[in-house]
C-alpha cells in the first residue's frame, strides 16, 4: 500500500514539476521574441554610420532614421545572441518624382561581426524603384544565430551585425540628392531546436567604436530549452517505468515475511 | 519495504528537483557590462576645415531665388551657430581674391579665411560676410593646403567642400589631389556638396569624395545646404576607432608582426600583403579585412584573406565577392588553436604561440585610364580572444528536443518497468519454490 501511496505521491509532484516546467517552457520564448526593452527610453538614432568603423548601433526592434544623400552607404549594426533569427526592414523615402531624372536600384546587405556577408533566407535585398515611386523597402532574414560553429563555414555566430543600404544604380542626375532612410532590425527567438553545442568565448565584435550588446547582456550559453524537454522526457520515463513495474511485479514479497528469509 | 519506498522517494525527489531546480537558471551576462565605446578611440579635438568656393560663378541666383554666394553665407552663419564645444573649425576661400586673367595666379588663390581652432563665432561670421565671389576654381590647390590646415593630433579630419563648378586649374586633378590626401594615411575625409551642379561638376565632386571614403551632396534648396553641413560636423564628433598604418609585405617571412587592433595599408590591383599574428594555444584569431574601391573599379570583383602556418598549409580562408557600386569589399575569419596540452614552453613556462601568416589578396581590377598608385585603402582588423568551447554535440549539451525524443524515453521508460517487474516476480517465485 505504501508502494501505491509513494507512487501517487511522486506522480503528483512530478506532474506538478512538469506542468510548471512547460508553463515556464511556454512562456519563455515569448517573453523572449518580444525584445523587452528597459532602457526604451533610450532615443532611436537619427544618424547613420558611414562605414564598419563608424557604424551607428541600433537596439532590436527600434526604428533608427537618417538623412543622407543618394549614394551615401549608411551603416547600422545590431547585437544577435545565439538562438535568434534577425529580420532587417529598411524603407527608403526617395526625392521628389520631380527631381529625380530615372529609376534607382537600392541594396540592403548584412555583414557579421567579421565583417562577412550573410546571406539572407528571404527578403528583398535589391530593390529598383520606378521613376515615379515614392518608397523603396527592403528587407532581409537572416539565418538563425547559432552558438557555435566551424571556422570554415560562414555560419552567423552571435556577435554584432551590421547593414548597408546604398543606391547600386540611379540616374546619374540624381546622385546627391537627398533621400531618407529608416531601419528596423528584429530579433526573435529561433526555438530550442535550433540549439547547438558548443559557444563562443567572446561575441563577433570587433573593429569598431561602439560595442553592441543585447539588452540584459550575452547569453551565458547554459540555457535552454532543451533542458525542459529532456527532464520532461526523464519524469515520464521514470512514470512510465514505475507503471511498467506495477503493471508486471505482481503483489510481490508478502509483508509477514521477514526481509532476511 | 522501507528500503523501496526509501528509494521510490529519492527518485521522486530526484526529478522534482531536477527538474524544478533548473528552470530559473536562466542565461546571465558575461560580456562586459555596458554599451559604452571601447578605449581605442582617439582623444585629440576633431577638425573640420570648411572649403567655400568663392569663384565668380557663385554669383548666379538660382537658390531659392538667391545667389549661391548669399545662401552659402546663410548656411555658414547656421553652421557656425551649431558647431559642437570640442569641433576645431577653420575656413578655406578658394578663388576669392584675384580678379586677373593669368591662370598661373588664379590657380594658387586659396587662402585661410579662418584658421582651424576653437570658434569665436562673431570673428568667423564676420569674416565669411567679407566675402565677395571672385576669381578661378583652384579645388585641387585648395584641397591640399586644407589638408595641411588639418595636421596634427589624432582627432577626426573632415575637408567640407563646398563647390559650385569644375576645377579650372587642370592638370592637377582635384579627383587624384584627393586620393594623395587619403594616401597620406591622416585619416582626411573629403565631403563635398555642389551646388546647382552641372554633370561635370557632379563627376569631379563624386570622384573626390569617393577617394577619401566621402560623401557628395547635390543642393538645390538653402536649408538642405546648411543641415547637410551640420550634419557633417557633427558626424566628426562621433567616437570612432583611429587605425594604425601598417605595411605589409611580399612574403610572410618578412611579414610585419600584428599585435590586436586596427590597421591601415594600401594594396594596389592583384597584390598580396603578408602579415603575421601570434596565437596561444586555447585562443582564437579574428582577423576582418575591407578593401575600399576608392576609385572606378571593373564590376566584378574580390577579396581573399587567407591564414596559414610559417610554412605554408593554409589553415582557413575567408572569401568575397561582389559586383557593381560598392564602397568596400570586406571578409573575415576565425581560427581558434586547439588547445591539445603537447605544445612546448619557452623559458617562462608560458607556451610557445604558433605565428599565423595572414595574407590578404584583392582580384579588383579597373579600365586602363584608372590609376593604380597609390594603391586601394586596407582595413585591417585584428583580436585575439579566449578560445571557443567546442562543440562534442550537434545539439545543446546533447540534450533532446520534440515530441519523438519524449515518446522515445517514456517507452524505454516503460520497458525498464515492465522488465524490472519481471525480474521481481521471477524472484519472488524463487524464493517461494525455496
Amino acid at each position: 500500500m505504501a508502494v501505491a501511496t509513494s507512487a501517487r505521491r511522486c506522480l503528483s509532484a512530478a506532474l506538478l514539476a512538469g506542468a510548471a516546467l512547460f508553463g515556464t517552457a511556454a512562456a519563455a520564448p515569448a517573453a523572449s521574441a518580444e525584445t523587452p526593452t528597459p532602457t526604451a527610453d533610450a532615443p532611436a538614432p537619427t544618424e547613420a554610420g558611414t562605414s564598419f568603423r563608424t557604424a551607428t548601433v541600433i537596439r532590436p526592434g527600434q526604428q533608427a532614421t537618417a538623412q543622407a544623400s543618394t549614394g551615401d552607404y549608411l551603416y547600422w549594426q545590431f547585437p544577435a545572441d545565439a538562438g535568434q533569427g534577425a529580420t532587417v526592414d529598411a524603407t527608403v523615402e526617395l526625392p521628389g518624382a520631380d527631381a529625380r531624372h530615372g529609376e534607382s536600384t537600392w541594396q540592403l546587405d548584412v555583414y557579421d561581426g567579421l565583417r562577412r556577408r550573410q546571406a539572407c533566407r528571404y527578403g528583398m535585398q535589391t530593390r529598383t524603384a520606378a521613376a515615379d515611386a515614392d518608397t523603396v523597402e527592403l528587407s532581409c532574414t537572416l539565418r538563425t544565430v547559432r552558438a557555435d560553429a566551424e571556422p570554415w563555414s560562414n555560419d552567423p555566430l552571435p556577435g554584432a551585425y551590421y547593414v548597408r543600404l546604398t543606391t547600386l544604380h540611379t540616374a546619374s542626375a540624381d546622385a546627391g540628392l537627398p533621400v531618407e532612410a529608416a531601419v528596423t532590425a528584429t530579433t526573435t527567438d529561433a526555438g530550442s531546436a535550433q540549439d547547438v553545442d558548443g559557444s563562443p568565448a567572446a561575441p563577433l565584435v570587433q573593429g569598431s567604436a561602439a560595442r553592441p550588446e543585447p539588452d540584459g547582456g550575452w547569453s551565458s550559453g547554459w540555457w535552454s530549452a532543451r533542458w525542459l524537454w529532456t527532464a520532461a522526457g526523464a519524469v515520464l520515463a521514470a512514470l512510465a517505468g514505475i507503471a511498467g513495474y506495477r503493471a508486471t511485479a505482481g503483489r510481490g514479497r508478502p509483508p509477514h515475511v521477514p526481509p532476511s528469509v | 519495504m522501507i528500503i523501496r519506498w526509501r528509494l521510490a522517494a529519492a527518485v521522486c525527489g530526484l526529478l522534482v528537483t531536477l527538474t524544478g531546480g533548473i528552470a530559473p537558471a536562466t542565461a546571465s551576462a558575461d560580456g562586459p557590462a555596458t554599451a559604452g565605446t571601447s578605449a581605442e578611440t582617439s582623444k585629440d579635438a576633431p577638425k573640420v576645415d570648411l572649403v567655400l568656393d568663392v569663384s565668380g560663378s557663385m554669383r548666379a541666383r538660382d537658390i531659392d531665388g538667391q545667389s549661391r554666394m548669399s545662401a552659402a553665407k546663410q548656411a555658414f552663419n547656421e553652421v557656425l551657430d551649431a558647431v559642437p564645444q570640442e569641433v576645431r573649425l577653420g575656413i578655406r576661400t578658394l578663388g576669392a581674391e584675384y580678379r586677373g586673367d593669368d591662370r598661373k595666379v588664379g590657380c594658387k588663390d586659396t587662402r585661410a579665411l579662418y584658421p582651424v581652432g576653437p570658434v569665436d563665432r562673431t570673428e568667423a561670421k564676420t569674416a565669411v560676410a567679407t566675402l565677395t565671389p571672385t576669381g578661378w576654381t583652384p579645388i585641387g590647390p585648395a584641397l591640399l593646403k586644407a589638408a595641411d590646415d588639418l595636421e596634427g593630433g589624432d582627432g577626426a579630419r573632415r575637408i567640407v567642400l563646398i563647390s559650385d563648378g569644375e576645377d579650372t586649374c587642370q592638370p592637377l586633378d582635384p579627383c587624384e589631389v584627393a586620393r594623395e590626401i587619403a594616401a597620406k594615411g591622416i585619416h582626411v575625409t573629403v565631403d563635398t556638396l555642389g551646388l546647382v551642379p552641372d554633370a561635370k561638376t557632379r563627376t569631379q565632386l563624386s570622384c573626390i569624395a569617393e577617394a577619401t571614403g566621402g560623401t557628395y551632396t547635390s543642393v538645390q534648396h538653402k536649408d538642405e545646404l546648411s543641415g547637410r553641413v551640420k550634419q557633417l560636423v557633427h558626424r566628426t564628433v562621433e567616437p570612432a576607432v583611429t587605425p594604425v598604418p601598417a605595411k605589409g609585405t611580399d612574403s610572410c617571412e618578412r611579414a610585419p608582426q600584428l599585435k590586436p587592433g586596427l590597421y591601415t595599408d594600401r594594396e594596389t590591383f592583384g597584390e598580396h600583403r603578408f602579415y603575421r599574428v601570434d596565437v596561444r594555444p586555447g585562443q582564437e584569431l579574428r582577423a576582418s579585412v575591407s578593401i575600399a574601391a576608392d576609385r572606378a573599379v571593373n564590376d566584378d570583383y574580390g577579396v581573399q584573406l587567407r591564414a596559414s602556418t610559417l610554412r605554408g598549409r593554409e589553415i582557413v580562408r575567408g572569401e568575397a565577392t561582389g559586383d557593381g557600386r560598392t564602397d568596400v569589399l570586406s571578409t573575415g575569419l576565425r581560427y581558434p588553436k586547439a588547445d591539445d596540452g603537447g605544445v612546448a614552453e619557452d623559458a617562462d613556462g608560458e607556451p610557445v604561440p604558433e605565428t599565423v601568416c595572414l595574407r590578404v589578396s584583392n582580384a579588383f581590377s579597373a579600365p586602363a585610364s584608372v590609376k593604380t598608385e597609390p594603391g586601394l585603402p586596407v582595413e585591417l582588423s585584428v583580436a585575439v580572444v579566449d578560445g571557443p568551447d567546442a562543440g562534442a554535440d550537434a545539439a545543446f549539451l546533447g540534450l533532446g528536443h520534440g515530441w519523438w525524443f519524449l515518446i522515445a524515453l517514456t517507452l524505454i521508460g516503460l520497458l525498464a518497468g515492465v522488465l524490472w517487474g519481471w525480474i521481481s516476480r521471477w524472484r519472488v517465485t524463487v524464493w517461494r519454490t525455496h
